[in-house]
């Protein structure tokens, strides 16, 4: 979360100096960018992406890097509405060959062929009518198409902004293309208003996407056989607070206490009024006896 | 110091909270139970001299059961489970009911008094065929009381006594067909015969000492049998040539066999068509099925074939019975209309009856599918019968006297879909002397009430306050309550029958046996049954009544025209049924309503052609509005293809039905054949609500649940461990758990758990998924849990913006911008295997919700939510402790006091409904298997209402004891004050 603070920050200045959907979008590209690692920038046709698999996957690609690998290619086909499918690009990635027989692609690369003036007429056809880019690739990487096309579609409304902004995330096992999830590099608005790119040329990102694990179930085994053994009674509770302890012998005490400083308050008020009346009984009595003894004298 | 006591106070809470089980004096307070056994297959009476009478019967649940013939009353019962069909049931020694199960591998006694297991044995299995049972009739005392047993390709002699097995022989060869297995009464030859290939005719003679095959003979039947034989007499058999234009009949008498064909065109000249024999033991009578009619047959002395009877359709025999020496019966039932005329002939003799009787039937109940027959002896020394009949509605009735002495609605067995309706409102103008008479009756319980809290009552008082409870005729009137606790169920049944049971007490409202799904309109067995709510009028409610939706098709074709019917909640009575001209793979209720509040449904036929219904102009403009609004997806389980689609145009195919529409394909995912196997797919509810979006966590930082209707749960696992647990081991196991968007295709989140294996089960609500599995690792079941969060939304966080109008809630999403999502995740293990699982649902959702788990031992568990939460970590910080996160532990508590049907079950349960109620605390709950439950719960109890227990009366007598010592005290103060003025 640390390192999303200055986006966020970042996000909001960008929110004062520009109108809020155009922001927006902006925005959001930067943190993709920053949480999928794609290296290179934004070169117009060509993106190295780094699969997102988890460290240790990564190092073992380091390591084994320099073992046999070979090179795999495959083509990205598209339609514009219900037109027929054409090439549009070609996948590039490097084939490894582990030892125990698997086989993972890495070191995704993406060309894409430049659009032809027949395909950008389509294209603004289809912004115009708010219809469907459909892309395909094979479901099998080795032997295409495998069990058939990996489909995926975005309404063309959501494409274009400066250029053509598209996204990809390849979500691959082992060799077989599971989805294709395709769509805009940022967010798509609702209603989808009418706009054409002022170039016509894509700006593709690529990410590829193998299988996360999941995390294990937490197992506290160690302490249930430390319950077992009486170890616990080892670990002594936390130690409590003076007052945490005492709390339910301070409180009365403490009211035995107020009461005792209330009735002492009140006791020398009283006992002025009371020690004059004793000393007004007493003092007739000694005038009269000093008048006796006067009296006597 | 404040904040301790409140932590306190808030963990006696919380404790309070989970422990909230029935005390047992509440229980049939807001729950029915009702128990079922399914459509009856085979039925055995016991009706001796002493004893109680009862029927055994086994059913197409899988249940055996032995019902008392008086009252229709369960003895006792067994269900045995999904995978464990049963193939016969016998009475053997007049003490134990046998039951051979499981493609005959299964053999079971149990006690017919208790139906206690007595011994069981499994028999040696080698390849699927008939499983047959043979239960000698007479058994000799020097005999070993032996049961035969043909089941796997094994014939066994299996004593009855301890199911010890006494002999095998293995009768397997290549395409060899064992239709029967019978004794010749009193011989020591057992007999198996059946088919080779469809052309060949087997006949093992075996010795039932040692099982020893005495004698084998065969005999080729150049033109082929169709199907199976049926033993007419002692040495005769009956079967149809492979044409079905001939009678063939067997005669191995003596270990020879002959062959004798008779054309049926020779001896019925008027039959055409398929013909079929009927499958009724009839001791020297057979039967054959033809079109138009039941045609009867006896051999004379000759051996020739003499027509003896035919009977008019539908007409249904039951097996033969002896009732003397020499004397056989059998029962002919003949529909004509309503009325079911039911005869019992003897079977030397058809001319005359023994029992001639009409009955009516309830027209809901279809006809008559299966007759079972048995005897008795009356007052006056003669013989009268009893009938038991299997329904079309699987219902089971017995007919004694030309009466219905009893019947069980056994249909409620297999219920595959249910839905609920609002009761009507009550209307106005209740009477005068009944609001007095009920005001008496809440005054009389409030006193009763009283008496019981100030320990004043007498048993017979408590005895009445608990009657009173338990039959409260608040509970099952007919109109809509404050609560909505009263509302009605609506369950359609596999076989094709719809009820509408009352939330009060389960009583059936009112039942329909759909006339398009009946046998008699040419629907063998209707399928892919679903119910919807059609109309839930709201502005005109008072006028109007409510409808359901039911959706079917003849037969498990696809390619089968559907059946569309609408059907009024509160009377049962068809609105209007059609036979659609399409055929139905998938029917989607599309959040519209029109004018008139009819729901808009799709039904997508097998070209991915969608129909639009209510066939209005007024449902197609708002289709049309919302048309680029619109996707759907399906699903190929078996090749293991998803697919999304939405609508572009009117079909192709017939330009002039406007009400049909093409479907693009907009994406797909492929899962890997060799890696990945589907195993389960949830979606959310479509009728669930969120009270809100943000869920404010520890340090007053807010989280977005990224809610979408389009959200779905898919679990694949890998190919080899699709069998059973330990099948494999851990390396060769894994589940991966995928979040998908149904709209897009996205995988927004895709998890990979090694070492585990199915059965998985899941629930999706709000933003969350519970899944469970088992973990091969740890050797035991595991729950997992997943939360999904939505970052797109994280920066609204600021206080200014919210106030400037800076913040992006309000605006509307799209689906198709990226998402930003946030998950999180924890595992935990569980101690149950789980059949079902399901979630609460409320009004509003602002109760906390809890998961409601179908057992092992068919009872329904409820586990808190807050359980699953995975933030929770193994010490808490105080604010978390203050948010109500529980420390971590590796396992869910399972509290018993939190079972939602307590000390019942709910046999074979197959699936849990959750109903909001109108109070938001609460969530009414059925559960249904072979067995109903209806419960109602308050997850976090019922902050919102008094309970029904409530003592009004003593606190209205408290309030006047209080404000008559407030009177007192002030008269006596007054009168001091007065005196003191005085002095």
């Amino acid at each position: 979360m640390k390192h999303t603070k200055p986006v966020f920050s970042f996000l909001f200045v960008a929110l004062i100096f520009s109108c809020s959907s155009l922001g927006f979008q902006s925005d959001e590209l930067v943190i993709e960018d920053e949480e999928f690692g794609i290296e290179g920038g934004r070169a117009a046709d060509l993106v190295h992406a780094i699969p997102t698999s988890t460290p240790a996957s990564r190092r073992r690609v380091d390591l084994e890097s320099s073992s046999d690998s070979k090179s795999v290619q495959f083509t990205l086909e598209h339609a514009f509405g219900d037109s027929a499918y054409s090439p549009a690009g070609t996948f590039t990635a490097r084939l490894k060959t582990w030892s125990h027989g698997g086989k993972t692609l890495t070191k995704l690369r993406f060309s894409r062929n430049g659009l032809t003036d027949a395909e950008k007429d389509a294209f603004k056809r289809l912004l115009e009518e708010d219809n469907f880019y459909t892309i395909r690739v094979p479901s099998n990487v080795l032997n295409p198409p495998g069990k058939g096309y990996i489909l995926s579609s975005v309404p063309a409304r959501c494409i274009p902004r400066e250029s053509l902004d598209e996204h990809f995330v390849i979500h691959t096992d082992g060799v077989d293309i599971l989805a294709l999830n395709y769509g805009s590099a940022g967010s798509c608005q609702y209603p989808r208003p009418l706009k054409f790119p002022k170039k016509w040329s894509f700006n593709s990102y690529t990410v590829m996407k193998n299988s996360e694990q999941a995390r294990r179930t937490p197992t506290f085994t160690e302490e249930l056989l430390a319950a077992e053994t009486g170890e616990e009674e080892a670990l002594k509770a936390p130690e409590r607070s003076f007052w945490s302890k005492y709390w339910m012998y301070l409180i009365p005490l403490g009211l035995i206490v107020m009461n005792a400083i209330t009735q002492a308050m009140n006791l020398p008020e009283e006992q002025q009024p009371a020690g004059q009346s004793a000393s007004q009984a007493q003092q007739p009595i000694a005038q009269r006896a000093t008048n006796s003894a006067a009296r006597r004298r | 110091m404040a904040a301790r006591f409140f932590l306190g106070f808030l963990i006696l809470l919380l404790h309070s909270i989970i422990s909230c089980g029935v005390y047992e004096d509440q229980v049939g307070l807001a729950d029915w139970h009702q128990r079922y056994i399914g459509k009856t297959k085979h039925a055995v009476f016991h009706s001796h001299k002493t004893g109680r009478k009862r029927v055994v019967v086994s059913t197409e649940e899988n249940v055996i059961a032995s019902l008392d013939l008086r009252t229709g009353d369960i003895f006792w019962r067994h269900v045995l489970g999904e995978n464990d069909p049963v193939n016969q049931v016998e009475i053997s020694l007049g003490k134990y009911v046998i039951t051979l199960s499981s493609e005959g591998s299964v053999l079971r006694a149990w006690n017919l008094p208790d139906g206690q297991l007595i011994w069981e044995s499994v028999l040696q299995f080698s390849a699927p065929s008939r499983s047959l049972l043979h239960v000698p009739t007479k058994f000799g005392l020097e005999r070993e009381n032996l049961v035969f047993v043909f089941g796997g390709g094994w014939l066994h002699a299996v004593s009855s006594i301890d199911g010890e097995k006494i002999w095998k022989k293995e009768l397997y060869t290549e395409g060899l067909d064992i239709q029967q297995v019978f004794q010749q009464d009193d011989s020591d030859i057992l007999y198996a015969v059946g088919f080779l290939d469809s052309l060949q005719f087997v006949a093992y003679h075996i010795s039932v000492k040692n099982g020893e095959v005495l004698e084998e003979s065969k005999k080729s039947f150049p033109s082929g049998f169709y199907g199976s034989m049926l033993l007419v007499s002692q040495d005769i058999l009956v079967a149809l040539d492979a044409s079905r234009s001939s009678i063939v009949l067997i005669n191995f008498a003596r270990g020879s066999v002959s062959f004798h064909e008779t054309y049926i065109s020779d001896i019925v000249p008027e039959v055409a068509g398929i013909v079929e024999i009927v499958p009724s033991k009839l001791s020297g009578l057979f039967a054959l099925r033809t079109d138009a009619s039941l045609v009867l047959f006896r051999f004379n002395s000759i051996g020739e074939l003499v027509v003896e009877n035919t009977f008019s359709h539908p007409t249904i025999l039951s097996d033969s019975i002896s009732i003397t020496e020499g004397h056989q019966v059998f029962a002919v039932m003949q529909h004509a209309e309503t009325k079911v005329h039911i005869a019992v002939r003897f079977v030397n003799d058809l001319t005359s009856d023994a029992l001639k009787e009409t009955i009516e039937l309830h027209p809901q109940r279809g006809n008559v599918q299966k007759v079972f027959i048995n005897n008795y002896i009356k007052t006056d020394r003669s013989h009268g019968f009893r009938a038991l009949l299997v329904m079309e509605d699987h219902s089971l009735l017995l007919v004694q006297q030309g009466k219905i002495v009893w019947s069980r609605e056994d249909g409620l067995a297999s219920v595959v879909d249910s839905t609920t309706s609002e009761l009507p409102v009550e209307k106005d103008g209740v009477s005068v002397a009944k609001v007095e008479h009920s005001l008496f009756e809440w005054l009389k319980g409030h006193m009763l009430k009283l008496k019981e809290t100030l320990m004043l009552a007498t048993p017979d008082d408590i005895a009445a306050i608990q009657e009173m409870r338990l039959k409260s005729s608040e509970k099952t009137k007919m109109t809509r309550d404050h609560n909505g606790f009263r509302k009605l169920i609506i369950v359609l049944t596999k076989a094709g029958k719809v009820f509408a049971l009352h939330t009060g007490d389960g009583r059936v409202v009112w039942s329909l046996l759909l006339r398009s799904l009946r046998i008699s309109e040419g629907c063998e067995c209707p399928s892919a049954l679903k119910l919807s709510q059609w109309q839930v009028p709201h502005h005109r409610a008072m006028v109007e009544n409510p409808s359901v939706l039911v959706l079917a098709k003849c037969g498990p074709d696809f390619l089968q025209s559907g059946v569309f019917s609408i059907i009024d909640s509160y009377t049962g009575k068809v609105r209007s049924s059609q036979k659609l001209p399409h055929s139905l793979l998938q029917v989607i209720p599309l959040p519209f309503t029109d004018s008139t509040e009819q729901r808009l449904h799709l039904v997508i036929d097998s070209n991915f052609e969608a129909h639009l219904y209510p066939r209005t102009p007024d449902s197609i403009d708002i289709f049309l509005r919302e048309i680029s609004n619109i996707y759907w997806y399906a699903v190929d389980s078996v090749e293991g293809i998803m697919k999304g689609y939405s609508f572009n145009s009117k079909c192709k195919a017939d330009m002039e039905d406007e009400y049909c529409f093409n479907s693009k394909e907009l994406w797909s995912i492929i899962f890997p054949a060799h890696s990945e196997k589907l195993a389960i797919i949830a979606t959310r509810k479509m009728n669930e609500v969120v009270h809100t979006q943000a869920k404010v966590i520890a340090d007053q930082d807010v989280m977005y649940k990224y809610i979408s209707k389009s959200l779905l749960f898919v679990a694949t696992i890998s190919p080899k461990a699709a069998g059973e647990i330990g099948s494999v081991t851990p390396e060769e196991a894994w589940l991966i758990a995928y979040l998908i968007d149904a709209v897009t295709g996205r995988i927004l989140h895709r998890v990979i758990h090694q070492g585990a294996q199915g059965p998985v089960n899941a629930v999706v609500s709000e933003n969350w998924v519970v899944y469970h599995y088992f973990n091969l690792r740890a050797h035991r079941y595991e729950m997992s849990v997943i939360e999904i969060y939505d970052q797109s939304r994280a920066d609204n966080k600021d206080v200014l913006k919210l106030v400037l109008g800076k913040h992006n809630l309000t605006s509307p999403i799209s689906l198709y911008s990226r998402p930003e999502v946030v998950v999180k995740s924890q595992s935990y293990f569980f101690t149950h295997s789980v059949k079902v699982m399901t979630v609460t649902t409320t009004a509003k959702g602002i109760t906390s919700k809890q998961l409601l788990i179908g057992t092992i031992a068919d009872q329904v568990l409820a586990l808190d939510k807050r359980y699953l939460d995975p933030r929770r970590t193994a010490n808490p910080t105080q604010s978390e402790k203050e948010e109500g996160i529980i420390p971590l532990t590796d396992t869910l508590p399972i509290i018993p006091q939190s079972y939602v049907t307590h000390s019942l079950q709910v046999e074979g349960i197959r699936g849990i409904v959750t109903i909001p109620a109108k109070l938001e605390s609460t969530t009414l709950v059925f559960a249904y298997g072979v067995d109903l439950f209806f419960t109602r719960i308050a997850p976090s109890r019922t902050y919102d209402s008094l309970t029904e227990d409530f003592n009004y009366a003593l606190l209205l007598i408290t309030i006047v004891a209080l404000v008559a010592a407030i009177l007192v005290t002030w008269v006596l103060s007054e009168k001091k004050e007065l005196r003191d003025r005085w002095k």
